[in-house]
């Protein structure tokens, strides 16, 4: 099985250095790309991959690049933004490839920046991956100095700068108009779309904001083709997934399989099952912002459109197990809690809407539920829905609560009894 | 307090690599908050003015980030991530155990000024929770027995 994302990361957990990484084909894929590919050709060949985004939303990338201006008439300055802002609850895939192999996102982040003829680019890097700061640091270091990275790549007439630019934590600068702003210095709210980051992004000129797992399957799909690329996958959406699983598993972990392999064969195989004496309740196929599903979705492939169609989302592949000693309403207390602190506060519906949610909660595990505060939480997860609120942080925090009154109603009707008739379900 | 000359030059150099230099906002306050430790409204009001905007403006930004302090911290601060798979797997276990051994509770800092204990989100290590930082490091599957011997090496009161 082929995994190429993390063919070079390291069981014991130190760095992939550049010299190893030559030695592995690294930088042949951008080697290639700049002796044999036309920008828009590269753009061409990614949008036949079918590469989707993988920090969450899933949207095609070839696709999100068409949208930079071009060619003569095209601004002189545009940039390319890595995302690594990695902070969704659950989610710690980005983690292992910025620390496990930082040459691979850079080959890959040259890869892209010609792709839309952009000079310069940012890596946005949450400020508590602090080993993933200092081995990118030391990575960009070294490409620069191997002719990598600078004036004239390899010989060639592409030159990149590329920084690295370590945020102070928040959540919202995952969104991309957020981190946009963040970046420019400004206060990290969403901006309003459009007009688009491609058009007019950081300092108003076009750009592409990108994940970091995205941005590492670049060097192999442009070294390998197309139809390489699709045969890496088991369903119709190609290439490989970085899954991971926490909760009370066996052995929690991230794994590099092929696009569509079932939930169950990831916690099963690859996490050990559950731990003993535990049962799976239910799970966050993708991260803290997607809906619950349950052990009968499990033979799901976990691809974008199967997760959907079972009323949920890939997000970052990275799943939060429910076992059966927790309570249900706790844990979604515990997600609307991240949500209502890391609202950024901008638009009504979130800032008001998510601390009403979490106090609807605290009162119905404290005992002070009232039968109809049900209802509110549901009516809550219309008025905080999509296109009611001005990004996707909203929305995300209500997956997970709408789908855990639907699956998990008499865990939420259990709270409305008095205290003496509920019985010890959970510690 | 007042900036060095050393903390005006770092932060100047920073600000040369954006169009505008307000974009090293970040940068600036970490710069800063590196050797003070925190951010004083007076060392607020001197970064704002070096990168050209109102204190109102940088006090927008630096209230608005986990990392970045408005009161004074310990020599060390503790941030134990409290969101969902840590706190299924045991955080509140490791916080009350932190509380007890430092007599701090979430948001105070011990009297000889070593340690301030914080929350923090998710710290992207679910598959080895609970986590916790200390300081700059990362500590990973966190019990309270590791607490004893983790705060043992760095030199807990």
């Amino acid at each position: 099985m082929d995994k190429p994302l993390t063919r070079n990361i390291k069981s014991d957990g130190s760095t992939v250095t550049l010299a190893e990484y030559l030695a592995s084909g690294g930088y042949e894929g951008l080697k290639k790309t700049l002796a044999e590919f036309a920008p828009l050709d590269v753009q061409q060949r990614v949008k036949d991959s079918g590469l989707r985004g993988r920090g969450g939303a899933g949207f095609p990338t070839g696709l999100k690049w068409s949208f930079v201006p071009m060619g003569e008439d095209a601004p002189r300055t545009k940039y390319l933004v890595v995302n690594g802002d990695e902070m969704e609850p659950g989610a710690f895939k980005d983690r292992l490839l910025l620390e496990g192999d930082p040459h691979q996102l850079i080959e890959g982040v040259v890869i892209a920046a010609y792709a839309i003829q952009a000079n310069i680019a940012y890596v946005f890097l949450r400020g508590e991956y602090r080993l993933a700061a200092a081995r990118l640091r030391q990575a960009i270091a070294e490409a620069e100095a191997q002719g990598l990275l600078g004036e004239g790549i390899l010989g060639s007439g592409f030159s990149l700068d590329l920084r690295l630019h370590t945020s102070a934590g928040r959540y919202i600068c995952g969104e991309e108009t957020a981190l946009l702003n963040s970046l420019e210095g400004k206060r990290a709210n969403p901006r309003a779309k459009p007009p688009f980051p491609q058009v007019s992004g950081l300092f108003g000129k076009p750009t592409i904001v990108n994940n970091v797992e995205t941005l590492c399957n670049l060097p192999h799909i442009l070294r390998n083709g197309v139809e390489w690329y699709k045969g890496l996958s088991r369903t119709g959406e190609p290439g490989t997934k970085i899954y991971g699983v926490s909760g009370r598993v066996r052995s929690p972990g991230a794994w590099e399989l092929p696009m569509g392999t079932t939930a169950r064969e990831i916690i099963e195989e690859h996490a050990g099952g559950m731990r003993d004496g535990y049962r799976l309740k239910g799970y966050l196929p993708g991260g803290a912002s997607t809906d619950f599903l349950l052990p009968e979705h499990l033979d799901i492939p976990m691809d974008y459109g199967s997760i959907g169609k079972a009323g949920s989302r890939l997000g970052t592949g990275t799943m939060i197990l429910l076992d059966d000693k927790t309570c249900p309403v706790q844990m979604v207390l515990n997600l609307e809690r991240f949500f209502a602190q890391e609202s950024c506060g901008w638009c009504t519906p979130c800032r008001d809407g998510l601390p009403w949610t979490v106090s609807l909660l605290e009162g119905l595990i404290e005992g002070r539920g009232r039968p109809e505060d049900l209802a509110t939480l549901e009516r809550l997860c219309g008025l905080l829905g999509p296109g009611n609120t001005f990004c996707a942080l909203a929305p995300g925090a209500m997956e997970p609560l709408q789908s855990a009154l639907k699956y998990f109603r008499a865990d939420f009707e259990r709270y409305l009894q008095p205290q003496t008739t509920r019985g010890g379900m959970y510690a | 307090m007042t900036l060095t000359s050393d903390e005006i030059q770092a932060i100047l150099r920073e600000a040369r690599h954006f169009p505008h230099p307000s974009a090293a906002a970040i940068e600036a306050l970490n710069v800063v908050q590196r050797s003070h430790g925190w951010i004083s409204d007076e060392l607020l009001q001197e970064i704002a003015e070096l990168l050209g905007m109102s204190p109102a403006e940088l006090d927008s930004i630096a209230t608005f980030y986990n990392l970045i302090y408005r009161r004074p911290v310990g020599r060390r601060v503790i941030h134990y991530c409290n969101s969902v798979s840590c706190w299924m797997l045991g955080a509140e276990d490791n916080r009350r155990h932190l509380s007890e051994k430092l007599g701090i509770a979430v948001g105070e800092t011990t009297g000889n000024g070593e340690y301030t204990l914080l929350p923090i989100v998710c710290l992207g290590a679910c598959d080895k929770a609970p986590v916790l930082m200390i300081g700059d490091e990362t500590h990973f599957n966190v019990d309270p027995a590791r607490l004893d011997d983790i705060l043992g090496e760095t030199g807990a009161p």
